[in-house]
This record gives structure tokens, sequence and C-alpha cells, in this order.
């Protein structure tokens, strides 16, 4: 990673910008740190930019309304276009934004425009309605009962109209009306029959005539004519407007309403509202202003009705014409509505890609300096350094494109600043290394942990996991996502969890080959065996034995045994083994547990040395790296050693089975000694006290003995780390002040030292130039703290490997109890029935394993794998404190402002 | 020592391969380090899972217990019929 100048020529700077941007190799710094976004050079660009993608934003939420699918860009993105192409671009967008809107506002006038003409429709026909229920006395239902003279003195009769919860303020408005006009009637029934008809009247006049018999002499005759007003309203609000209208008009109005079949469709919302047609019949001015207050309170449309059937009629036909004419017009506005978008659908993919890629293009040319001469802009950018030709190319095509004459000019700079951490990763590795970034980004230069991970991440999945089964689920299911990468990468698929399982489909897949490995040599397939290679277990008890006895135990030092091991993995025998099953495999599996710890850990130390190396600190490897291993290998190597010792000492002499000679039962069961006890013991100096008489407190000659030296070397180890580095460091300052006297007083000395140490620039030691900037007692404490995280780690994180015999005991048992408790009642059941039963059974047994045993076992194996290798593995070598390459690319920029929109 | 040779010899070998042999047929590329190392890696942390599988084995210390139908069973399907009598 070098750090590179570049000088572009103003022409040109924009083509080269867009070549670097296409490649992604190239991490730009920003020269124009204390510049305000505002007074940048190409903010006016950018503001361009925006403006262009706020245009295809409305462009994109149209086409989405409509449903119209959007065509994806088949193959690679288009380039960047000229500057001289964004005033196409802007132009294009403007006139569709323009047009758009235009159709719209025409669209939502003419469908309110139809949504009045409909609701006059209702009226009419519903209004028809009320009339004629008023003008047909014969009706039973609709019984007009009039108040005639006696009814009146005996103080009113209900007048039935329709549904009966109105009657009490209906009844209340006739008796007021009738109240009124009986005092100044003149006959009988007969006024008062008239007078609901006159209401309804045909005649205008005979109308106003009747109703104004008794009021002639009065001045405000004008005023008390019954009227009334139709009109549509919410059918939500009814019950509110009702209230409304007898409490402010004291019940003095006659409302009457009936609902809307078929819901309309509100122009601003597109909502489909229900709603009522209402009547209200009131008399005088005062009433009619208060009327019409309180429907426009509850925001009902009020629409003029003519009184006369006739006239109602003519209208209710034009209203009809006058509908179809503006449905046909409705249509032909949303069909090219519905053209314009299906052309802009073709290429807004495309458009968006472009803005996008012209907006990043002058961000990325904000951050350029200007030079003196304004000719030319000078940018900074770290350059990986193998990738120099390939930048050159991509320049030199950029200027050709341009025109420009001047050939771009990349130089390169000396700094001592810590350039980003690059490491090329391919679509298979980058899972994995995304995986260790995410505890932190590697120092620049330093160890990658991450190709080792490719194997041994899914392998101590695997251990963790172990089941033929499960494996085979997780392994279709991580092939199936690699096979099917390029479809299922194309259909850009919302949701988070499935971008996480499809980010990690190559780790699936090998977590799932792995674990149908380890499955195979656990023998465990669902909870079961498989006996392949015929099991090494006999039973050798007789019927009556058998018959007296429940449990009986095989003796390996017998004929029971063959006196060889099943070939590939645990024997089948232990499956069957309900009771004792889990004492064997604790020990088995405890013990591989330490065993692949301590390689794994091992292995971490070793990384370390690389790094040494690498970075040329010699003095490291010998009092960090050789002590660390020294330690690890005295102590916890030789755990293993002995357990593999423990593995061949002890067991069955194939020609002396069950033989008294004490020679042989010192090498037989009896006598095998615990690995764990004898570890501690030998921490302690200390023998058994409780070894069996017949059997020896050693497993070798000579145990003891070189036990002791081994605590003795291993603890020797930790001075050694504590002290010897701070030791170096010092004495190397010392070195450097003696052979720099000049302006190295004592009181100078850190801080001249400083200076004199990088100037001297000893070659070797230059890492130790940032060494020597810090306070000696800084160095101690910082070693303190390392050697004491080892020494206490090597121990802490051998025991936390023993994660991997747990998890696979809770899944083995999760796996037996889920076959025991479920599939084994379906399997046991008898007939027809029981088939039926298996079915449904297999369903939840089927569920549970998936569930429980797949993803949540499986996502539990799958943390406690990351955290061995982030804490117990990475611990021993890494310190992951760079900070990463993040290049000037289209790709990325591109990726994010997809998945942002979505 | 109960180990019988022939597995041993399979195993190891087969495994020798993958991790040996293979790494240096691996086809040549930018990814040619990846593959030897992924083989390398693969051949032995199989081998040592299997290995340590087979020598936990070899030497039983203790035996299975089983039900006492699972007995008869297995000594019917494995070969080793019942004989009359206590043991």
């Amino acid at each position: 990673m070098t750090l590179c100048q570049l000088f572009l020529q103003s022409e040109a700077a924009y083509a080269c910008v867009s070549e670097l941007g296409e490649l992604g190799l190239v991490q730009f710094r920003d020269l124009n740190p204390d510049v305000n976004a505002f007074q940048r050079k190409f903010v006016n660009e950018v503001r361009r930019c925006d403006e262009m993608e706020r245009k295809l934003r409305y462009l994109e939420k149209e086409i989405k309304r409509d449903g119209i699918p959007m065509l994806e860009i088949p193959g690679e993105c288009p380039e960047a276009p000229q500057p001289r192409e964004m005033i196409d671009l802007e132009a294009t967008f403007e006139k569709l934004e323009n047009e758009l809107r235009e159709v719209n506002q025409n669209a939502e006038a003419l469908k309110r425009n139809y949504l009045e003409l409909t609701e006059l429709k209702h009226i009419l026909r519903k209004t028809q309605v009320f009339f004629d229920e008023m003008a047909d006395p014969s009706r039973e239902e609709e019984q007009v009962t009039l108040l005639g003279e006696e009814g009146l003195m005996a103080g009113g009769q209900a007048l039935k109209l329709g549904s009966p919860y109105r009657h009490a303020y209906r009844s209340a408005v006739m008796f007021a009306c009738n109240y009124e006009l009986s005092i100044h009637h003149e006959g009988g029934a007969n006024t008062t029959e008239s007078m609901t008809r006159a209401l309804i009247s045909d005649d205008p006049n005979k109308h106003m005539g009747h109703v104004q018999l008794g009021f002639r002499d009065k001045q405000e005759s004008l005023e008390f004519l019954p009227c009334f007003v139709a009109g549509v309203i919410l059918r939500e609000r009814i019950p509110a407007f009702e209230r409304m209208l007898w409490r402010a008009c004291r019940g003095n109005v006659f409302l009457r309403q009936a609902e809307i079949d078929s819901p309309l469709e509100d122009p601003s919302s597109s909502d489909q509202v229900y709603k009522s047609v209402f009547i209200i019949f009131f008399q005088g001015d005062q009433l009619k202003t208060r009327v019409k207050k309180i429907c426009e309170g509850f925001r009902a449309t009020l629409y003029p009705c003519p009184e006369a059937p006739a006239d109602r009629r003519e209208m209710a036909m034009g209203v009809m014409t006058r509908i179809e004419d503006l449905n046909t017009v409705l249509g032909q506005t949303q069909d090219h509505r519905h053209r314009v978008l299906v052309a802009a659908a073709k290429n807004i993919k495309n458009w968006f890609v472009k803005v996008r890629k012209i907006k990043a293009i002058y961000h990325t040319l904000n951050l350029f300096n200007l030079d003196v001469t304004q000719k030319c802009l000078i940018a900074e950018c770290w350059v990986p350094a193998l990738d120099m030709e390939t930048i050159q190319l991509a320049l030199r095509r950029g200027t050709e494109r341009s025109g420009s004459s001047v050939p771009p000019i990349l130089n390169r700079m000396e700094t001592a600043e810590e350039p980003p951490t690059y490491n090329r990763n391919n679509k298979f590795t980058s899972a994995f290394q995304h995986l260790i970034y995410a505890y932190g980004v590697a120092t620049y230069r330093e160890v990658n942990p991450a190709p080792y991970t490719i194997i041994t991440f899914p392998f101590l999945f695997a251990v963790m996991f172990g089941d033929l089964g499960h494996g085979a689920l997780i392994a279709i299911f991580g092939f199936w996502m690699c096979y099917k990468e390029k479809p299922l990468q194309a259909k850009k698929i919302d949701s988070e969890i499935w971008n996480i399982f499809f980010g990690g489909r190559y780790i699936i897949l090998l977590m799932g080959l792995f674990s149908m490995y380890t499955g195979l040599i656990y023998n465990d397939i669902f909870s079961k065996s498989l006996n392949i290679f015929g099991s090494s277990w006999r039973s050798n008890y007789r019927n009556d034995t058998l018959a007296d006895n429940k449990l009986l135990q095989l003796n390996p030092d017998s004929e029971d045994y063959l006196q060889y091991p099943y070939p590939f993995g645990i024997d089948p025998v232990w499956q069957l083994a309900e009771s004792n099953k889990i004492i064997f495999m604790n020990a088995y599996k405890m013990k591989i547990s330490i065993i692949i710890g301590v390689f794994h850990m091992l292995f971490g130390v070793c990384m370390s040395l690389w790094n040494h190396i690498y970075f040329k600190r010699r003095i490291s490897i010998y009092v960090e790296f050789i002590p660390q291993i020294v330690f690890l290998t005295l102590l916890f190597f030789y755990m293993v050693l002995l357990m593999f010792i423990k593995w061949t000492s002890y067991g069955p002499t194939p020609g002396k089975l069950g033989s008294d000679d004490p020679d042989v039962i010192r090498t037989s069961a009896y006598c095998a000694p615990s690995i764990l006890i004898t570890f501690i013991n030998m921490m302690l100096f200390k023998t058994d006290p409780n070894t069996r008489p017949q059997c020896d407190d050693v497993m070798y000659a000579g145990q003891m003995g070189l036990q002791k030296m081994f605590v003795v070397v291993a603890l020797l180890c930790v001075p050694i780390m504590l002290f010897g580095k701070p030791y170096f460091i010092m004495r190397e300052q010392k070195q450097q002040a003696r052979s720099q006297p000049l302006g190295a007083g004592p009181e100078g000395a850190e801080g001249a030292q400083a200076e004199n140490g990088a100037a001297a620039g000893a070659p070797a030691e230059a890492p130790h130039g940032a060494h020597s900037h810090e306070e000696i007692s800084e160095v101690f404490i910082h070693q303190a703290i390392h050697t004491i995280e080892y020494v206490l780690g090597s121990v802490s994180h051998t025991a936390s490997y023993l994660r991997l015999w747990a998890l696979s005991l809770a899944h083995a048992q999760l796996a037996e109890v889920a076959w025991n408790m479920l599939l084994r009642k379906g399997l046991m059941s008898m007939g027809f029935q029981g088939g039926i039963f298996l079915y449904v059974v297999f369903a939840g047994w089927a569920a549970i394993s998936v569930s429980i045993l797949v993803l949540m076992e499986g996502l539990s194996a799958f943390l406690h794998t990351l955290r061995l290798h982030w804490v117990e593995f990475q611990s021993k070598f890494y310190a992951g404190e760079g900070y990463l390459f993040q290049p000037f690319s289209f790709e990325v920029i591109l990726d994010s402002a997809g998945q942002a929109e979505e | 020592m109960g180990a019988s040779f022939v597995p041993i010899v399979v195993f190891t070998v087969l495994w020798g391969v993958v991790g040996i042999v293979c790494p240096i047929f691996a086809p040549k590329g930018p990814n040619r380090g990846i593959i030897q190392v992924v083989l390398m890696l693969t051949a032995a942390t199989c081998w040592l899972f299997w290995l340590c599988a087979y020598m936990a084995q070899m030497n039983p210390l203790i035996g299975p217990r089983l039900d006492n139908e699972t007995l008869i069973w297995i000594a019917h399907t494995w070969g080793n019929p019942i004989a009359n009598g206590t043991k």
C-alpha cells in the first residue's frame, strides 16, 4: 500500500475519476477537511445530481404505485456519462416530471368531478325513494299517521315513517309543523293531508300556497317555507351528524338518510369510502343557515336537488351521460399516464445508476485540491502497490476519453502514516474474512488468519454439531444456495435474515460437509448409529444370566471385545448402551476437545512467530515466542501426550485376557490413572496417594523426574516473558543515548532519543523507534499485562475448549430425546391408525429437529466457534488495530444506495 | 495394543494423499495458495479426528452396559448365538 499523489488536468479529471471508480482500487483522502460542504468546488453539480435523483425517485414512486415492473439492467452497469450528457438527462427528467404532475393533477380533477356526479346520481335516486314513500299513504309499514285535531288535543300521535328509532324527533317535528299549521288550518284532515303532500307537491306555487295559508298575513311568511337540502356524507359521521342537527335545531328539522351500497373513491387519497345520502327538511332561513353550517362542519357535500320528479328525472339522465363521458376521459387520462410510466420504467434503473455515478464522481472531485495555476487538480490516495500498472492504464484511458493532451501523473509519496489494510478476497474467502474483521481489522501487513479459518471454523463447528443427519440438512441448504447463487443474487430479496444466510453460504456449505464427517465419526445420525463395518463387541452371556438380569455390562478384558476397534468412528454398540454411553463418550470427547484445543493454540502461537519474522522483531522471537511456546508445550502439549500414552498403554492384553499376572494387571484398565489428577499432581509436585497397590504410580519410567523438570522450565519462562523485552528495550535506549551524546542531556534523554533513534535509523530496529517513545514504566506494565494474559490465558483457554465436548453432548442428548419422545412413539404404533399417527408424529419430530437441533444448536455452535477463534486462537498473535481499505468503487456505492432505498 | 494394521494404514494414506500429494497438483492461478492451505488443513484435522476416535477405542477401559433384550438381539444378529446355562 503506497500513498500517491495524483495530478490531473481539470478537463481530464472527470473522466479519470470515472475510470478509477469503475476499477475500485484507489482510496482517496480528503484534502479539504476544513471546507464546508457548501463551499466546495463542485457543490453545484452535486446539487444538480441531487435534484435529478429526487425527480427519479418521484418517477419511481409513481411507477411502483401503478405496479409496472422496472427492468433490471442485464449484464454490465452503464458507464458514467460525460458532463455534457448530464444536461440532456436533466432536461429529460424535467420533462417527464412535469408531464406526470400534469397528468396526475388532471386525473385528480376529473376524479373529483366524477365523484360529485356519482354522488348526485345517488342522491337523485335515493331522494326519489324518500319522496315516493311520503307520497304514498297506502303503504303499511310506512304509514303516515297524521295528526288530526283530536289527536292533537290528545297530545299527538307518533308519525310512523320508516325506521322506528327516528320516530321520536320526527314526530316532534311533524308535531311542531302540524301544530303551526293546525292553528291556522282551515279544514279538517284535508288540509293536513295535503300538508304533507304539499311538502313534495309538484306545483311549487301550490306548495307554497298551501303551507303559507296560515301565514299569509305575516311578513315573515317567506322565511317559513319548508325546504330541504340533499347531500352526501361519510357513513361513519351520520350518528354524530344527526345528534348535532337535533340539538342545534332543537328538533325542528327532519333528516332522512339512505346508505350508498357501493363504495366511492376519494380522489386525493384513492381510498374507497362508504357514504350515505341524506335529505334534511326544515322551515325557515335561520334553520337553513344552521343546517348548512352543520353540513359544512361535517364535510357533507350538498347538492341542488330539484323538487319536481320530472326535473329530477331529467337531471338524472343528464348526470348519467356526463358520468359516461367522464369515464371515457378518465380512462384516456389513465392510459396516457400508463404509457408515460411504462416508457420511463424501461430506463429508470439505468438512469439511477448514471445519476449516482455522476454524483459519486463529483463528491470525489470535491476531495481534490486545486493547485495554484487553477489548471490542475491534486489528489492524494492510497493505492495497493501491486496494482499501480492497472491504475496507470485506467488513468490513460480516462485522459484519452476526455480528449485531453496532458497525461496524469501518479507520484509515490513517503509517509510515516499507517496505511489501510487491504486483503484481496474472492467470493469464497470474503465470508471468512468478514468473520475475522468483525472482531477487528488486521494491523497493516499483519498475518491474516482468514485462510486458515476457512477450514478450522467449519471443523470446530462440526466437532460441536456432529450429526450426519443434521449435517446433511445444513449441507444441502448450503449447496442449494451456492448452486443457485446467481439467480438468488439477482432477486435482491429484502429480508435481512436471508441476506445473512446467503452471505455465509460457503461457510454453511463447509459446516454442513464437516458436520457430516464428524457425524460419521461420532456414529450419530438423528441419534441412531450406523453399523457399516461390524461392531467390535459381542455378547457372550448365557440365557439364564440374561433372564435374571435386566442390565449387563460387556467386559473389554474378555471375549466380549474382539480386541480390535471399529475401524472408522465410534462403535455402534455404544448407541445401544443407553445407561453408560455417556460415561464413555464423556471421556472420549473431553480428551479430543483438549487435544484439538492445544493444537489450535499452538498454531496460534506459531502465527505470532510469522509476525515477528516479517516485522523483523528478533528480540521478540527470543523473549516472547520461545518462552510462550515452551510454556504451552511443556505443560499442555505434555498433557496431550499423556492422553495418547494412556490410550496406548492401558487396556486388555490380547493374549492374556482376564489374567491375574501382576504385570498384566499393571497395564490393564484397573490401573489406568486419571489424566486430570496426574496433571494436577504434576503442578503440585506430588504423587497420587491413592494409587492402587497393584499399580504403578507412573505411566512410564522417569515420569516424575521429567514432569518436575517440565514444570520448573515452564515456570522459568514466566519471568523471561515478563522482563525480557523491557530489559532489551532499556538496553537499546541506553545504547542510543551513549552513541549520541550531543543534545542528549539526562532530562531530554527520552525525547532526544526518540529523534536520535529515528535519525540514527538502525535498520533492523526501525520499529523499535516507536517503542523508545514510550516511558519505560509503560513498557513494563505493557509486558506484565501481556504475560499475565498469556499465562493465565493458557490455562483458561485450554479449559475453554471443553465447550467442544459440552455442546456435542447437548446436541446428542437433544437428538436422542427428540427421537425417543416423538418418533419412537410413532414408529411403535400399530395398524392403519398407526400409520396416520406416524405421519403426524413425523411432522412434529421434523419440526423439532429443524427448529431446535439444526437452527438453534447450529446458531449456538456457530457462536461458540466464533468465540473460540476470536478469543482463544487470535489472542495468541492478532493485534487487529488496523483500518480497512475502502476504495472509491462504483460497485460499492451502487450496492449501498440500492440497499438504502429498500 | 489393540490396534489393527489395515485401518490405520488406509486412513493415514488417504489423508496423506489429500494433504501432501494433492497440494502439489493444485491448479496454478491466483488461488493456488488458498487451495493448498485448504487441502492441508482438511487432511490434518480430519486425520487427527479419526485418529483420536480410533485410539480411544483400541484399548477400552470399560464396556457398554446393555439391556438384556438388546443383548439377546445383538447375540442373534451379530453372530454369537446364546448358549445355555449361566455365565
